[in-house]
C-alpha cells in the first residue's frame, strides 16, 4: 500500500515535470519566458512531490503510536504496567495479522477487530489526505506556471532547503546518539545509584538476573561497579600506546625527515595497510597467535600467564594504531616551516639534533593531538578486546592477567536477545554514554590542539 | 683540533647514526608485523579452499529404498528411504566390523551423507539397482587429518579421531579413495554448525546487502550536506556547530553507533532485527561523516576560477554549483565514498549489537531477511571450538581482505584516472 502510494507520487512528479516543460513551450509562443523551460517542469514536480511526501513521512511516523493509544485505551482501567501493556499490544497485532498462537480471549479478539478497523480507517484517511494535498498543491503550482511567474528562484530556494536539511543529517545522528544513550542510561540510574556505578569495584551484572520479578536492590548495588572496566579500558589503551607511540613516532620522523623519495613512496602506504585491516581480523590474530605466544614466553620465564592476557590484546591494538600516529605525526612534522630547519643546520647541528631539539618541540602540540586521537581510538576499540582479552572484569594492573573493557562488556551484555527494561541491558547504555563522553572529551581536546597548531604556522 | 673536540664530534655523529637506525627499526618492526600477520593468515587459510571427499560404493537397492514401482517416477525417488542404502555404503568400507561399532565409520563423513546419496540418484535415475562409486563429504576431523593439521601422536582419548578411524583413513588413502578438490561449497553454501559444510554464501550476501543499503542512505545525504556546507552555508554559529559536530562524529567509536541502532532503529522504529537493512542504516550513520569530509575536501579543491567563469557567464549560484563544481569534484567524492564503504565493510561490533550474529543457515534473498556479514562470520567461527573452523576463519579473512583491497584499488583508480590536476 505504502509502496504504491510513494510510487504514484513519484510517477506523478515525473509526469508533471514533462507537463510543465511542455507548458513552458506553449507559453513561449505568446510571451517571453522568465526561466529555462525545464525550470517550469522542476517547479511543478517539486510542488507535486515535496508536500505529499512530507505529509506521508509524518503520517507513517505518528500513525502507529496513535493507533496504539486508541487500542490501549480499553485497558487503562486494569492498572497494568507499561511492559504488560506492550505485551498486550504485541498480542493484538499478532492476532490481527493472523500469526498469534496463544489462547484468544474475547477481549483480545475485540481489540484485534478494533485494530484492523482502525488500520483500515487510517489507511483510507492517509490516501484521501495525500490525494487532496496533491490536487491542491499541483493546482496552486499550475496557476503560477500559467501566470508565467518567475520560475527559477523558487526552484533554487527549494533546492537550497533540500541541501540544508541534508546537512542537518549529521546533527540528527548526534542527537539520536545522545538521546538513545541518555534515555536508557537515566532509567538505569533510577535502579542503580550513579555513585555505585562510578565508584563500585565489582562488575558482575549476570548476578542480577532473576526470573520473573525485580532483582534484589542489595545485589544491584554490588553488581554494577564500573571501576574495573574503566581501569581495564585505560590499562589496555596504555599498553597499546606503549607499543604504538615509539614505533609510530620514530617511523613518522624517519619517513618525513630521512627517507628518500623511493622509500617514502612505498613504505608509507604499506604501513597504512595496518590501519585498513578490520579489527575483527586483528582480534582473531591476537587470540590465536599472539595470546598463546605471550603465554609460552611467560611460562618459559616461569610466570603465570592467562591465555587471554591484557598484554596480547594491548600489543595487537598498538600495532593497529601505529599508522595513525605515524601518518599524523608525519603530516605535522612536514608542516614545520623549513626556515626552522635551516636555522638549526646553519648553527652546525646534525640532522638528529635538529629533529630532537628544534623540530620535535615545534611540532609537539600537533603530535600530542595525534596521540590523543589515537588514545580515543584505543579506548573505543571493541573486537580485539572481546576476542583476545577475556570477558571477566578483573580489577588488576598485571598485564599477564585478563581484564575487560567498557566496549567488551557492552558486547557481552547485548549479544543475543536483549530485554529492554532489564537493568542489565540498560547498564550497557550507561557504559555507552560514559564511553561517548570520554572519547568526545579526548577528541575535542585533540582537534582543538591540532587546529591551534595549524594556525600557528599558516 | 684537539682530541676532546674530536671525541665530541664522533659522539654526535654516532648519535646521528643511532637515531637513523631507530627510525629504520621502527619501520622494520611495523613491516615485519604485517608480514608475519599475512603469512599466518595465508598459511592457515589456504587449505580451506580444498575439500576432502571419501570415495565409497553405494548400491541403490530397490528393496532397501522401499521402491515398489517397476519404473519409478521422480516422486518415488524423492520419497524413497535412503537411510539403509547410505548406511550400507559407509559400513561396506569395513565389512568385518561388529554392528554396534558402525557409528565410528558413519562419523567419518558429514552428517548430511544421506542427502548426498539421495542427490546422486536424483541426478542419475538410471543408477537405480546398480552399484556405483560415490563421493561423500568427509567429516571435519578426517578433513583436518588429511590436510595434516591434526596431530596424530597425542593419546587416543584426547583425540576426536580414534585409532580405528585413522586406520580406515590410512587404508582409504592408500587406495586413493580420499580425494581433495577445490572447495566450491565454501562459496556457495550458507553457514553451518559443521565445519565441513559451512560456507560464506549467507554472510557474503549479508555484507553485499548491508553495503548497498549503506551506500543508498549515506551517499546522497552526505553529498548534499557537503554541497551545502561548502558552497551555500553562511558563516555563522550554527554552521560552525554543524562542522564541529561532523568532525566529532567521525571519531565516535563504532560500538556507540551499534547502541544507536539498537536503541532507535530496533526499539523505536521497530525495524526487523538481525537484517542487513538495519545493519546498513547503522553503518551509513557511521560512514556519513567520512563521506561528508571527503566530499568537502574535493569541493574545496575545485579552483575558484571555474566558479568565477560560470558566474561571469550569467549562471546562478545553484547552476554554477550543480553544473560545474559538483561534477568536477565527483572523482574525489567517489573515492572517499569507496574508502568509507571499505571501513564499513570491516565493521563488526555495531552489527553484533543489532543482532546480525544470529545463526543463519539460509542464504538471504532480500535486505530484510536475517543475515550475518563477513566480519561477523569471522567472529562467530572464531568463537567456535572445532578445529576445522580455524582454517575457515582464515579463509574468510582472505576473502574479506581481497574485497577490501579491491575497493581500495577502485578508489585509487577513480582518483587517478578521473581527477583533474589543477596547476
Amino acid at each position: 500500500m505504502n509502496l504504491i502510494l510513494v510510487t504514484f507520487i513519484i510517477l506523478l512528479a515525473f509526469t508533471s515535470y514533462y507537463f510543465g516543460r511542455k507548458k513552458a513551450l506553449v507559453i513561449q509562443s505568446s510571451q517571453r519566458l522568465t526561466a529555462l523551460p525545464k525550470f517550469y517542469g522542476y517547479y511543478l514536480a517539486a510542488w507535486c512531490a515535496a508536500p505529499a511526501l512530507i505529509i506521508f513521512a509524518l503520517w507513517s511516523v505518528f500513525e502507529p503510536s496513535i493507533v496504539k493509544t486508541f487500542i490501549l485505551q480499553d485497558y487503562t482501567d486494569q492498572n497494568l504496567t507499561k511492559n504488560e501493556l506492550q505485551l498486550i499490544y504485541t498480542k493484538v497485532k499478532a492476532l490481527a495479522a493472523g500469526t498469534y498462537t496463544g489462547n484468544i480471549t474475547n477481549f483480545l479478539d475485540e481489540s484485534a477487530n478494533k485494530y484492523i478497523q482502525l488500520k483500515g480507517i487510517a489507511n483510507s484517511a492517509k490516501v484521501a489526505i495525500i490525494l487532496a494535498i496533491l490536487i491542491f498543491s499541483l493546482s496552486f503550482a499550475y496557476r503560477s506556471v500559467q501566470k508565467n511567474d518567475r520560475m527559477r528562484e523558487p526552484v533554487e530556494i527549494f533546492l537550497k532547503w533540500v541541501l540544508f536539511v541534508a546537512s542537518l543529517g549529521a546533527v540528527l545522528v548526534t542527537i539520536g546518539i545522545v538521546f538513545s544513550l541518555l534515555f536508557e542510561a537515566i532509567r538505569f540510574f533510577q535502579a542503580v545509584k550513579i555513585f555505585d556505578f562510578i565508584f563500585g569495584t565489582h562488575w558482575y551484572p549476570a548476578k542480577t538476573f532473576v526470573r520473573d520479578g525485580q532483582p534484589d536492590p542489595e545485589l544491584m548495588k554490588d553488581a554494577f561497579g564500573a571501576v574495573p572496566l574503566f581501569a581495564g579500558t585505560f590499562f589496555i589503551a596504555f599498553i597499546a600506546m606503549c607499543v604504538a607511540i615509539p614505533i609510530g613516532l620514530l617511523s613518522g620522523i624517519y619517513l618525513s625527515e630521512y627517507a628518500g623519495r623511493g622509500v617514502r613512496k612505498y613504505a608509507k602506504p604499506i604501513i597504512e595497510i595496518l590501519a585498513g585491516i578490520p579489527t575483527v581480523v586483528y582480534g582473531f590474530f591476537a587470540a590465536l597467535t599472539v595470546g598463546p605466544f605471550v603465554k609460552e614466553i611467560g611460562n618459559a620465564m616461569g610466570l603465570e600467564v592467562s591465555a587471554e592476557s591484557a598484554l596480547a590484546a594491548g600489543a595487537v591494538m598498538g600495532v593497529m594504531i601505529i599508522p595513525f600516529i605515524s601518518s599524523l605525526s608525519d603530516d605535522v612534522i612536514t608542516a614545520v616551516p623549513q626556515n626552522l630547519r635551516d636555522g638549526s643546520y646553519a648553527m652546525g647541528a646534525t640532522k638528529s639534533e635538529t629533529v630532537k631539539k628544534v623540530i620535535f618541540p615545534a611540532a609537539l602540540p600537533g603530535i600530542v593531538g595525534s596521540i590523543l586521537l589515537a588514545v580515543s581510538r584505543a579506548v573505543g576499540e571493541t573486537m580485539i578486546v572481546v576476542m583476545a582479552s577475556g570477558l571477566a572484569a578483573n580489577l588488576t594492573m598485571n598485564p599477564l592477567e585478563s581484564t575487560s573493557t567498557i566496549t567488551a562488556q557492552i558486547v557481552v551484555i547485548l549479544i543475543g536477545d536483549q530485554q529492554f527494561g532489564d537493568p542489565k541491558t540498560q547498564s550497557a547504555f550507561a557504559l555507552g554514554i560514559s564511553l561517548f563522553i570520554v572519547t568526545l572529551f579526548l577528541n575535542v581536546i585533540a582537534l582543538s590542539v591540532v587546529k591551534k597548531y595549524r594556525e600557528k604556522y599558516e | 683540533m684537539n682530541s676532546f673536540k674530536k671525541n665530541l664530534l664522533k659522539k654526535r655523529y654516532n648519535a646521528e647514526r643511532r637515531f637513523q637506525w631507530y627510525g629504520k627499526i621502527a619501520i622494520g618492526l611495523a613491516l615485519t608485523f604485517l608480514a608475519v600477520f599475512m603469512f599466518q593468515i595465508f598459511s592457515k587459510g589456504y587449505s580451506a579452499f580444498q575439500k576432502t571427499w571419501i570415495v565409497t560404493e553405494v548400491h541403490y537397492d530397490k528393496e532397501l529404498l522401499l521402491i515398489d514401482a517397476e519404473s519409478p517416477s521422480k516422486d518415488d525417488l524423492e520419497n524413497a528411504d535412503y537411510y539403509d542404502v547410505a548406511y550400507k555404503a559407509m559400513t561396506s568400507l569395513d565389512p568385518g566390523l561388529p554392528e554396534e561399532e558402525d557409528r565410528q565409520l558413519i562419523q567419518m563423513v558429514s552428517y548430511k551423507y544421506e542427502t548426498e546419496v539421495k542427490d546422486l540418484l536424483l541426478k542419475n535415475p538410471d543408477y537405480l539397482g546398480k552399484i556405483v562409486p560415490i563421493k561423500l563429504t568427509a567429516s571435519d576431523d578426517v578433513d583436518q587429518v588429511h590436510k595434516g593439521n591434526y596431530p596424530r601422536d597425542i593419546p587416543e582419548k584426547n583425540r576426536r579421531v580414534n585409532d580405528y578411524q585413522l586406520q580406515i583413513y590410512d587404508m582409504l588413502n592408500e587406495r586413493g579413495d580420499i580425494l581433495s578438490e577445490f572447495n566450491i561449497s565454501f562459496f556457495t553454501s550458507p553457514d553451518s554448525r559443521e565445519a565441513e559444510l559451512a560456507g560464506i554464501a549467507s554472510s557474503f550476501m549479508g555484507t553485499v546487502f548491508s553495503i548497498l543499503v549503506c551506500l543508498a542512505f549515506s551517499f546522497p545525504i552526505a553529498v548534499l550536506a557537503a554541497i551545502y556546507l561548502e558552497e551555500f552555508a553562511p558563516k555563522n554559529k550554527f554552521t560552525d556547530f554543524i562542522e564541529v559536530n561532523i568532525n566529532n562524529l567521525a571519531a565516535v567509536p563504532s560500538i556507540v553507533f551499534g547502541l544507536l541502532g539498537l536503541g532507535v532503529l530496533l526499539a523505536v522504529f521497530n525495524l526487523p532485527r538481525s537484517t542487513p537493512l538495519v545493519g546498513g542504516i547503522t553503518l551509513s550513520l557511521m560512514t556519513l561523516p567520512t563521506i561528508i569530509i571527503a566530499a568537502r575536501a574535493s569541493l574545496k579543491a575545485v579552483p575558484p576560477s571555474i566558479r568565477e567563469a560560470a558566474l561571469a557567464m550569467g549562471a546562478s549560484n545553484m547552476q554554477t554549483t550543480m553544473h560545474h563544481t559538483v561534477p568536477l569534484s565527483m572523482p574525489g567524492t567517489l573515492s572517499g565514498t569507496i574508502i568509507g564503504l571499505a571501513q564499513a565493510l570491516g565493521e563488526t561490533a555495531p552489527l553484533i549489537l543489532i543482532g546480525m550474529v544470529a545463526f543463519v543457515n539460509t542464504i538471504p534473498g532480500t535486505p530484510v531477511d536475517p543475515a550475518a556479514s563477513l566480519p561477523v562470520q569471522i567472529y562467530i567461527w572464531s568463537e567456535s571450538a572445532e578445529r576445522g573452523f580455524v582454517e575457515k576463519v582464515s579463509a574468510c579473512i582472505m576473502v574479506l581482505l581481497a574485497f577490501l583491497i579491491l575497493m581500495n584499488l577502485a578508489a585509487q583508480i577513480v582518483r587517478h584516472k578521473f581527477e583533474k590536476k589543477w596547476s
